[in-house]
């Protein structure tokens, strides 16, 4: 995070009609792999890498989203680690975590807000 | 009007004493005020050593800031009593306040003792004690390199830890000759010191200290015996000296070391005057642990709050104590020394730094105290067993040798009154209690209204024990909710699919559930509807576990294998050679796996359409090797090669494998079937097996029990081949309809009331009556299979859902294998984050 807020580059991916309710796929953003997910019933959208920061395998995307005590979480596919959607935090206690991005719908086409190219790593 | 109840001391058991008080509707009729010397409200004094860490009262706070207001008492801090007039009684406060007292209860506790040797008011010299201690500590710990702490008790030894924390020389000087001299013998003490002087504690025992060194500020110590430890600073923990000037002071009783005389009813010699916690002197005993206190203010507060019924009594608390001492764990009860006549056990292992001692009585039917150090799990049992006096078993080195049991034969019976929590005084009727009022149901209830298990934990184990006993004899079913959004089973979760037509997840959670559902429930009831409605999976996409989902399974790299069926392991050479084929077009690593198939590994998620594809064109279908469903039949070449062979296993596996193929259950499913009773198609080790006889076909039960290997049990013998699919119908359905999620065919058998001979009942005599619907059910389900990967070939918009990119044909670039044995393997994980696992 920079600590001027500067607001992001919001770069479209697809249309919202491409993505399954209450699920998730990956797009190709900046070159990074970012992991973004529909949750039609909560009427939300978040995003965040694809990355499993536990075994390095890009599978987010696959994971299955629900709820903790009310907070938006996925579940890696590879060992049921869950990560809130909000903060990236690993709701299952564990010390890593996973970058979230802002996601941002007009008129049917789903942004996600990246720093401008050149800063990602 | 109220009466007026001042309570002296703020610390650990003057707070509890309050909280009682409140909690027996005290504050009703008392007038409470309280005061604390410390400028901070009451605070954890036992984990005073995590303040070196984490530099915050706030973790170690007994109660919220507003507990005192909300609950009406009074509470005066940094402002200590300085007088008791007993005549005209009421306190004189240090801010000159006074406050007359109808009822006064002194809880000042106690203050570090400090031996009175030469020096030993030097600058440099500290106590332990407070919050504010600890504050000087580390202020002029600033300044020292090395560091001696006087005292190798508990608080000593956390000390000393806490100064090793602080990246300084650490050393404990204790004058006797063992550490912990009150809690632990000679050969303890030994196993303890060389595991914290692993750790970089130095200990120095057998030390009577003449005098400190250094002009004005403290520069080490010297002792009788000539020697001297270099160290530039000292902090004292060498016990404590009860807080009783007050009482002394203005004609309370003393004892003639110290300390508050208070009897049964922990009342002093003046009328309407009591003491409580470290300061009390009970039957010649000061306890300097923070239980016997708690249970002081428990019993005191219960009889002033309730004059008339029938008052309680204290008879003396036990010295038990647990404790994770520097990372060891070291716990002592009982009469550990072993001071009266007695039977001693001991084990002592010095590789891995265990030590265990049972005091045993000399008929060695009774358990009269212990001690554990370096692995004390056996705690909270042996000291069950200690404080309620229970017979042991015949050989009772048991208790220290191997593992122990959760629920070990001398535990089945306690009585009510079996003390259960120590730290907070709970028996065993309490926990009964609560549990029977309704007011809790989970462990989590429990702890919140009997404060058990919310000490030191240890006790945690046996609350769960008789929690699930007591719910069981209540006839309640003691299954787990599904998870936080549904309040059902998944027994109930299924009746209520089938009895409400729920087709759905997102209607079931409406009408039954809250929240969004997760990745346990949504799994649960996909596989309930599954089972129940038969239809394709995909179409439920989104709540199908993540093998489901894909019709694959998920293995390192985030790539996949492929299994396709091979009924029974019996395939042709053309069929072996298409897999081939199509494993080389896709550069596919192949193997044979335990259920007599071939496990194609490594495809990207993208191939996985064109690899169905191919195999469904050459007449393979989905072997389901990726769904909590029925998977594969093993078989033998039975009677039609084999020479010992009595029926034709091959045929009959066949059969078995095509009627339940695919079928969702709790958990995954596998089947064999052996020619005869050699059993080389290892039947008895699968969820159901079948083995010939000369007569026809006996059929096992609820093996392959997962982590626990299980062999099967025998449901019926020499069965036709009719009969016998009749039962795996019957008893399948049965299953599928009752387990928890999860819970494969043994557990299920084994937590099944009857046992097996309930299921023969069900099964064979239809106990229940639902033979016929069971039946109905699989026949439903077998008449409605379709090959789920078909099902995803044949539709273009099914398999869309396989690019790994939404907006981009690329694969993952992060995939990468390697060469290994002429196939391709993942590469491994990076090491780092895998400690993490």
């Amino acid at each position: 995070m920079n600590t001027t807020a500067k607001e992001p580059v919001w770069i479209p991916v697809s249309t919202v009609s491409e993505f399954p309710d209450d699920g998730g796929v990956c797009a190709k953003v900046y070159g990074e792999q970012i992991a973004i997910f529909h949750f039609s019933s909560r009427n939300e959208w978040f995003a965040c890498e694809n990355k499993c920061p536990h075994t390095g395998d890009m599978v987010l995307a696959r994971g299955m989203i629900g709820d903790s005590q009310g907070e938006p979480k996925v579940a890696c596919p590879m060992h049921k680690k869950s990560f809130s959607l909000r903060t990236g935090a690993c709701i299952s206690g564990d010390e890593y975590s996973i970058k979230t991005y802002p996601v941002h719908i007009e008129d049917g086409t789903v942004y996600i807000g990246m720093e401008s190219p050149g800063t990602q790593g | 009007m109220k009466r007026k109840l001042v309570i002296l001391g703020n610390g650990m058991v003057g707070h509890r004493f309050a909280e009682k008080i409140a909690e027996y509707g005290g504050t009703e009729k008392f007038e409470v005020t309280i005061l604390g010397e410390e400028p901070r409200r009451a605070y954890d004094r036992v984990h005073l050593s995590e303040y070196f860490t984490n530099r915050s009262a706030d973790s170690l706070y007994l109660s919220p800031s507003d507990w005192y207001r909300t609950n009406g008492i009074r509470l005066l801090l940094s402002e200590p009593a300085i007088s008791v007039d007993t005549v005209s009684r009421k306190v004189t406060t240090s801010a000159g306040t006074e406050l007359p007292f109808d009822e006064l209860v002194i809880a000042t506790g106690s203050s570090a003792f400090v031996p009175n040797f030469e020096g030993v008011d030097k600058q440099g010299v500290f106590v332990y004690r407070t919050i504010e201690d600890l504050e000087k500590i580390m202020s002029y710990a600033k300044q020292v390199s090395k560091v001696a702490v006087l005292g190798g008790g508990l608080l000593g030894l956390e000390a000393a830890k806490a100064v090793l924390d602080m990246g300084k020389e650490s050393h404990v000087v204790e004058f006797a000759s063992r550490l912990m001299p009150r809690q632990l013998d000679e050969a303890a003490s030994s196993v303890l010191k060389s595991k914290i002087e692993s750790l970089g504690v130095r200990i120095h025992l057998n030390k009577e200290t003449k005098q400190a060194l250094g002009d004005s500020s403290f520069q080490g110590l010297e002792f009788v015996d000539g020697s001297v430890l270099d160290v530039e600073m000292l902090i004292v923990s060498a016990g404590i000296r009860p807080r009783d000037e007050l009482a002394k002071n203005s004609g309370i009783e003393v004892g003639q070391r110290g300390g508050i005389i208070v009897d049964d009813e922990l009342r002093t010699n003046v009328y309407g005057v009591y003491a409580i916690g470290e300061v009390a002197l009970h039957k010649g005993m000061i306890y300097g642990l923070v239980a016997p206190g708690y249970e002081m203010a428990e019993i005191l507060a219960y009889n002033l709050c309730s004059p008339g019924q029938k008052t309680k009594s204290y008879a003396g608390s036990d010295l038990s104590t647990k404790l994770k001492l520097i990372g060891v764990d070291v716990a002592s009860f009982g009469d550990a020394l072993g001071q009266t006549e007695h039977l001693p056990i001991a084990y002592t292992n010095p590789r891995t730094g265990v030590y265990k001692k049972l005091v045993l009585s000399q008929d060695g039917k009774k358990l009269k105290g212990g001690i554990l150090v370096g692995d004390a799990d056996a705690y909270s049992n042996l000291l069950t067993l200690y404080l309620n006096n229970v017979e042991l078993p015949a050989e009772p080195e048991s208790l220290i040798v191997g593992t122990p049991s959760e629920e070990g034969s001398a535990f089945g019976s306690l009585p009510d009154d079996a003390k259960i929590c120590s730290c907070n005084n709970v028996s065993k009727g309490d926990l009964l209690g609560a549990i029977r009022s309704g007011s809790c149901s989970d462990l989590k209830g429990l702890k919140e209204c009997t404060k058990s298990g919310t000490g030191c934990g240890g006790c945690i184990p046996q609350m769960n024990s008789i929690l699930k006993e007591e719910l069981r004899a209540q006839g309640k079913v003691v299954t787990e909710h599904v998870c936080e959004h549904f309040k059902y089973s998944r027994q109930e979760l299924f009746q209520i699919a089938k009895v409400k037509g729920i087709r759905t997840f997102e209607e079931m959670i409406r009408t039954h559930g809250m929240g969004n559902g997760c990745e346990v429930c949504k799994p649960a009831v996909a596989s309930i509807i599954a089972s129940i409605y038969n239809e394709p999976i995909q179409k439920h996409r989104e709540i199908q576990d993540t093998n489901d989902k894909y019709l694959a399974n998920i293995q390192r790299g985030g790539t996949y294998s492929v299994v396709p069926r091979i009924p029974g392991g019996e395939i042709t050479p053309d069929k072996l050679i298409v897999i081939g084929q199509i494993a080389k077009k896709y550069d596919l690593y192949c193997k044979i796996t335990g259920g007599q198939r071939i496990d194609l590994l490594g495809a990207r998620m993208e191939q996985l359409p064109d690899i169905w594809k191919d195999l469904v064109e050459e007449g393979f279908e989905s072997g389901h090797a990726y769904g909590k469903a029925m998977r594969t039949v093993k078989s033998c070449v039975g009677s039609t090669w084999c020479r010992y062979g009595v029926q034709d296993s091959t045929a009959f596996a066949i059969r078995i494998e095509e009627r339940y193929r695919g079928i969702r259950a709790p958990h995954k499913l596998k089947s064999a079937v052996s020619g005869c009773i050699r059993e080389c198609a290892e039947a008895r080790g699968k969820d159901f097996g079948i083995i010939a006889t000369e007569k026809g076909w006996n059929l096992y039960v609820g093996g392959n029990g997962g982590v626990n290997p299980k062999h099967a049990i025998l449901l019926a013998a020499d069965l036709d081949e009719e009969t016998c699919v009749k039962y795996i119908d019957r008893f399948m359905m049965f299953y599928i309809r009752t387990a928890d999620k999860l819970v494969r065919t043994s557990a299920w058998l084994e937590q099944l009331e009857g046992g097996i001979e309930y299921l023969k009942d069900v099964i064979i005599n239809d106990r229940l009556g639902i033979n016929k619907a069971l039946e109905e059910e699989m026949d439903n389900l077998v008449g409605t299979y379709v090959c789920e990967w078909k099902d995803v070939v044949d539709d273009p918009e099914k398999q869309k859902k396989y690019k790994h990119f939404i907006n981009s044909e690329d694969s993952d670039p992060t995939v990468r294998f390697i060469e290994e044995r002429g196939q391709k393997r993942p590469v491994d994980w990076p090491k780092k984050e895998l400690v993490s696992n």
